[in-house]
């Protein structure tokens, strides 16, 4: 509908620059350049790279989201990016970025949480979020259980990972088995030839003991130095490593304990949707389980297709789009980036 | 149109020191004058800072952003991520107002204005115990640099392009390891500087530069080694 907000959304937050535009919970363009392959002979995302290569992208990828949705900035009515948490010079280029244009274009702005906006993004294929609401955030960089009680004003972390993200455990097991960086899609593809109970490898944080003081907490450190110890056993025997069978029993590990924790969380909280978000929610096996078992439960399970789930600038946009109907107020113009935003805190 | 008429408004920009610089420059056939300013000392807030005090300049003389005709960005050298918000503030804008952005060495708008007849030494703080530096002749034409360094390199450059004086803040910082006489002004690179060496480009009506900055040091990176086994 032409009365909704046109609202664009900038994303800088680790090495994907992304610009999108929506229109109420429209998707019309989601424009993404990626410094992936300069990180990939690190072995991870280099801060510096990913800043420099956020200021070479930022113009160009305005450009393509603009002709993509077929709108000129003068049609927009509020511009939202990503204010944290993330790395720090990278998120400072998409804010002044995003200042530049709304100073130029004479636009409000709005500073946004990125991981509400990981939420947000399903509103673009599921519309609106029922209330409450859990949401399952899965990414390289960070690993969460929220109670989304009200997307636009607060949401309220129930748990978060204690050493590793699930997204980095992906990549470190795709190194320890010789698959390229980022690793995630390398291992669920090998995956799909396993056998996820060839090998029985640990579930962090899920003894009863751990349970009392973690029960919503993830940790992917034991899993990880468990399947390196796996391995290099093999190695040492002389014996030849199955590579298809650790990818799959690796990712069973990790979805169970992700999609366990998350059900957990909803039946607890009395909560029927479970929203699950970030890169790590690409996964096919990670997405697969949590319908199976969310099923049989009675949960709705929402998951937006994979090229939304890891960072784009759509869901920044669909974010500021819902804060712009939900009539929050603009953030200043010295709004800082801030590397370690709070949860809690879904716009500045 | 006569070139009597010219008048080019100008947005000049500069985060490559801890000062943060936003200027209006009003560029005519014949002079630069600087209409408003604003310059902010804080190494840590350049991207709070920066666009509060374009709109605020805007204000002062009571202009719109469509008004502005031309843009110009100190390109560093500088501490990289202060830097970014100049340079992307720049290219954002003239994305937008569909104006150019044209980029100036930050050191020249210190070493340009300082060159009153004898060769000069300018500098900035690099951090790490290093200066970014650039020497210039009696006439403001760069000699050497940019160049990043040990202030002892630099002045023993310096020495030997005959300089007789540093300024900028690295030079008053690493004042004892140059061991040059100072000149007090400009300590950061002057607005009205960056838009005097941009104004040839901008009376012409040249394109704009793509605004990359003068980085000098590449990232701090090593590239991944064997992974260490768990197994003792
Ligand atoms: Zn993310």
């Amino acid at each position: 509908m032409a009365d909704e907000p046109l609202i664009l959304g900038i994303e800088t937050s680790c090495d994907e620059t992304g610009v999108g535009v929506v229109r109420g919970h429209t998707l019309l363009a989601d424009a993404l350049a990626s410094s992936v392959e300069q990180h990939a002979r690190f072995g991870g995302v280099v801060p510096e790279v990913a800043s420099r290569a956020h200021l070479e992208a930022i113009v160009p990828t305005m450009e393509r989201a603009l002709t993509e949705a077929g709108v000129t900035i003068a049609d927009i009515d509020a511009i939202a990016v990503t204010a944290g948490p993330g790395l720090a010079g990278a998120l400072l280029v998409g804010v002044a970025a995003a200042k530049g244009y709304a100073v130029a274009a004479e636009k409000p702005i709005y500073g946004v949480n990125h991981l509400a906006a990981h939420v947000a993004v399903d509103t673009l294929e599921h519309g609106p979020l029922p209330e409450p609401a859990v949401a399952l955030l899965v990414s390289g960089g960070h690993s969460s259980l929220l109670l989304i009680d009200d997307l636009a004003r607060g949401v309220t972390p129930l748990g978060a990972t204690i050493d590793d993200a699930a997204g980095e455990a992906f990549d470190k097991i795709a190194r320890l088995l010789g698959l390229p960086f980022p690793g995630g899609p390398y291992i669920d593809r090998e995956a799909r030839a396993g056998d996820p109970a060839a090998i029985a490898f640990p579930r962090g944080l899920t003894a009863a003991k751990d349970l009392a003081r973690h029960r919503y907490d993830f940790s992917f450190s034991g899993l990880k130095t468990a399947v390196a110890r796996w391995v290099e056993a093999r190695q040492r025997a002389g014996e030849p490593v199955p590579v298809a069978d650790v990818a799959a029993s690796f990712q069973e590990a990790v979805c169970d304990v992700l999609v366990g924790k998350a059900l957990d969380a909803c039946r607890s909280n009395g909560v029927e949707t479970l929203v699950i978000g970030g890169g790590v929610a690409a996964n096919s096996r990670l997405r697969a389980m949590a319908e199976q078992r969310a099923a049989r439960q009675g949960i709705r399970v929402r998951v937006p297709r994979p090229g939304l789930c890891t960072d784009n600038g759509a869901m920044v946009a669909a974010l500021g789009s819902h804060l712009v109907a939900a009539g929050v107020a603009p953030s200043r113009l010295d709004l800082p980036a801030d590397s370690a935003m709070p949860l809690t805190t879904v716009s500045v | 149109m006569g070139l009597g008429w010219f008048i080019v408004l100008v947005l000049v920009v500069d985060s490559s020191t801890p000062a943060v610089t936003a200027a209006l420059v009003e560029v005519t056939a014949s002079g630069v004058t600087t209409r408003a300013q604003r310059c902010t000392v804080d190494a840590r807030a350049h991207g709070e800072l920066l666009a509060p005090q374009v709109d605020a300049i805007l204000a002062d003389i009571g202009a719109r952003p469509a008004d502005l005709g031309a843009i110009v960005a100190g390109l560093g050298p500088g501490p990289f991520t202060g830097l970014r918000v100049g340079l992307v503030t720049a290219a954002t804008m003239g994305q937008v107002l569909g104006v150019p952005a044209y980029g100036v060495c930050s050191l020249d708008a210190i070493g340009h204005p300082a060159a009153a007849g004898e060769p000069v030494l300018a500098a900035s703080d690099a951090r790490r115990r290093e200066i970014y530096w650039a020497v210039y002749d009696g006439a403001g034409q760069r000699l050497a640099g940019p160049e990043v360094g040990a202030p002892a390199v630099a002045a023993e450059r310096a020495r030997e392009l005959a300089v007789t004086v540093a300024v900028g803040d690295g030079a008053h910082r690493y004042a004892d390891a140059l061991g040059l006489p100072l000149r007090a002004e400009p300590r950061y690179p002057d607005a009205n500087a960056l838009a005097v060496l941009a104004a040839e480009r901008i009376r012409a009506g040249a394109p704009g530069d793509p605004l990359t900055p003068l980085y000098l040091r590449r990232p701090d990176a090593v590239a991944a080694t064997a992974r260490k086994p768990v197994l003792p």
